[in-house]
Parts: structure tokens; C-alpha cells; sequence
């Protein structure tokens, strides 16, 4: 089988609708490399959330500010960096969405979510990088 | 002046005294979206005064953690003033997500809207 390799870089300003038509590059890059619905539906759902994380909370929407990124679609494997020029975080500290005394808090749902649907998610520096990975047909799972 | 009327996001069906919702777009993620279908369904409950309101799903394809806050502050409004929220159609993926964050021990979720509008 060819291993046809599809590789980009990005950088867009504070923008949703950028962060929106990154997402949906990658999704064509992805239906190409006949990845499937449901590792499509992941991956589409995390990096909505990342996006947004870096734009709202990394960049506070600040349009001089930009978030920076690039990935790479294998017929194995999606694999991605986003940078934000904010101040980063400790998703250490994000509380656990899903303890009943926070379940009704917006707050760490977004990355939680993040870390159950990609196969490896890490976080670096001050927390404004990010890099995460899925393996494609859900190879991930036991 | 140019008016822009506001897009559609919602589409509302008076079943009795249920307020049964539909959803116009397949992905709610888009932050402008969801601040507006939020106000929308809000305006359902402070202007309109309906206390029963039927979400139904089976147009939906994708949703963020952002429009999951709404749907809990919602639910929370509606419980606040006595009123339910009940939400069906969610597909198998969709639901997960409800799953994963412990959302379908805390909201209404039903499989069908028939089912749903016997669930009040």
C-alpha cells in the first residue's frame, strides 16, 4: 500500500472562521487518506476544541495575535502541533468535568474531551503548545 | 438601510404544550452559532414562557464543549423555573460524547421524539 503522506503548515489569525477552514482542510486531507467516519468525528471534535482554546483563551481573540500549526495525515496515523501566543495553562488544573461537583461547570469539558477521543495529547512549555495524535481505524483502543 | 436578517439555526414545533426543537446546521460548533442558538432557545423559556422543550438531535452531526454548557445552563433554567428539558435523535457518536462527560446522568435523553413527548 503507498504511504502517501500529507503534510501543512498554518498560520491564522484569531479568526473562528480561520480556525473553521483549517478543520475543514484537514478533514479533506483525512477523507483522502480514507480515514473513517468515526476517527473523522474525533478528530474533527478535537481540534474544534483545541482551536478554540487557543483563539479564545490562548489569544483572547486578539487579531494581531495568530496561532501557528502544522500536521501530517499518513494512511496510519493523524498527527498535529498548534501553537498559541498566549500566556499557556496547566491542564493539570483544569478540574475533572465529569466529578459531580463539576459536571455542571463548562470549565475542562473541552479538554477532557480532547484526551478521550485522540490516541496521545501532550501539552509543552507553558502550556500554549500542544501536540496530539490519532491512530487511524481506532488502532488505539485494546 | 440593509437589513441582514439572522439566519435560522432552530426550527420550533408547538406539539401541545411541548416545544419541540430542531437544529438547521449538522455541526454546532461555531462559537457565533452557539451564542445564537442559545439565545434563541433561552428566548423559548424567559419571553415565550414555554417550560417543556423537546431538543431533537437527528439533524446533528458534531457538537463542541461550548455548546454542551449551553445545553446544561438551559437544562438548569428550565429546572429553575419548573419546567424540563428533554433531548432525542443524538446518534451513537453524538452521544458518546454526552457519555464521556457524565451529561447523559444529568440531562433527559430519550431515543426518539416520540418517545420524547411522552417523557413529561
Amino acid at each position: 500500500m503507498n504511504d502517501r503522506q500529507i503534510r501543512e503548515e498554518f498560520c491564522i489569525p484569531s479568526d473562528l472562521g480561520e480556525a473553521r477552514r483549517v478543520q475543514d482542510e484537514i478533514e479533506e486531507a483525512l477523507q483522502s487518506n480514507r480515514f473513517g467516519e468515526r476517527d473523522i468525528f474525533s478528530i474533527r471534535l478535537a481540534l474544534e476544541e483545541v482551536l478554540v482554546n487557543a483563539i479564545k483563551h490562548g489569544n483572547q481573540m486578539d487579531p494581531g495575535k495568530c496561532v501557528r500549526g502544522e500536521y501530517t495525515v499518513t494512511d496510519e496515523r493523524f498527527d498535529v502541533r498548534i501553537e498559541d501566543e498566549g500566556p499557556g495553562f496547566d491542564p493539570n488544573d483544569l478540574p475533572d468535568p465529569t466529578d459531580p461537583d463539576n459536571v455542571e461547570r463548562s470549565c475542562g469539558r473541552g479538554v477532557f474531551l480532547i484526551k478521550h477521543y485522540m490516541t496521545s495529547v501532550e501539552y509543552h512549555g507553558k502550556g500554549n503548545v500542544v501536540t496530539m495524535s490519532k491512530l487511524r481505524n481506532g488502532a488505539s483502543e485494546e | 438601510m440593509t437589513s441582514q436578517p439572522r439566519k435560522q439555526r432552530i426550527v420550533v414545533e408547538d406539539i401541545g404544550d411541548i416545544a419541540v426543537v430542531n437544529f438547521v446546521d449538522k455541526k454546532i460548533l461555531d462559537e457565533q452559532n452557539i451564542q445564537m442558538i442559545g439565545d434563541d432557545l433561552f428566548r423559548l423559556v424567559d419571553e415565550l414562557g414555554r417550560r417543556k422543550i423537546l431538543l431533537n438531535f437527528s439533524n446533528v452531526q458534531y457538537m463542541s464543549s461550548a455548546a454542551l454548557g449551553k445545553l446544561i445552563r438551559l437544562h438548569q433554567r428550565l429546572q429553575s423555573v419548573g419546567g424540563k428539558l428533554v433531548l432525542c435523535g443524538i446518534s451513537k457518536d453524538l452521544y458518546d460524547v454526552f457519555a464521556i462527560t457524565k451529561l447523559d446522568k444529568m440531562l433527559s435523553i430519550v431515543k426518539d421524539e416520540p418517545t420524547g413527548l411522552n417523557s413529561f
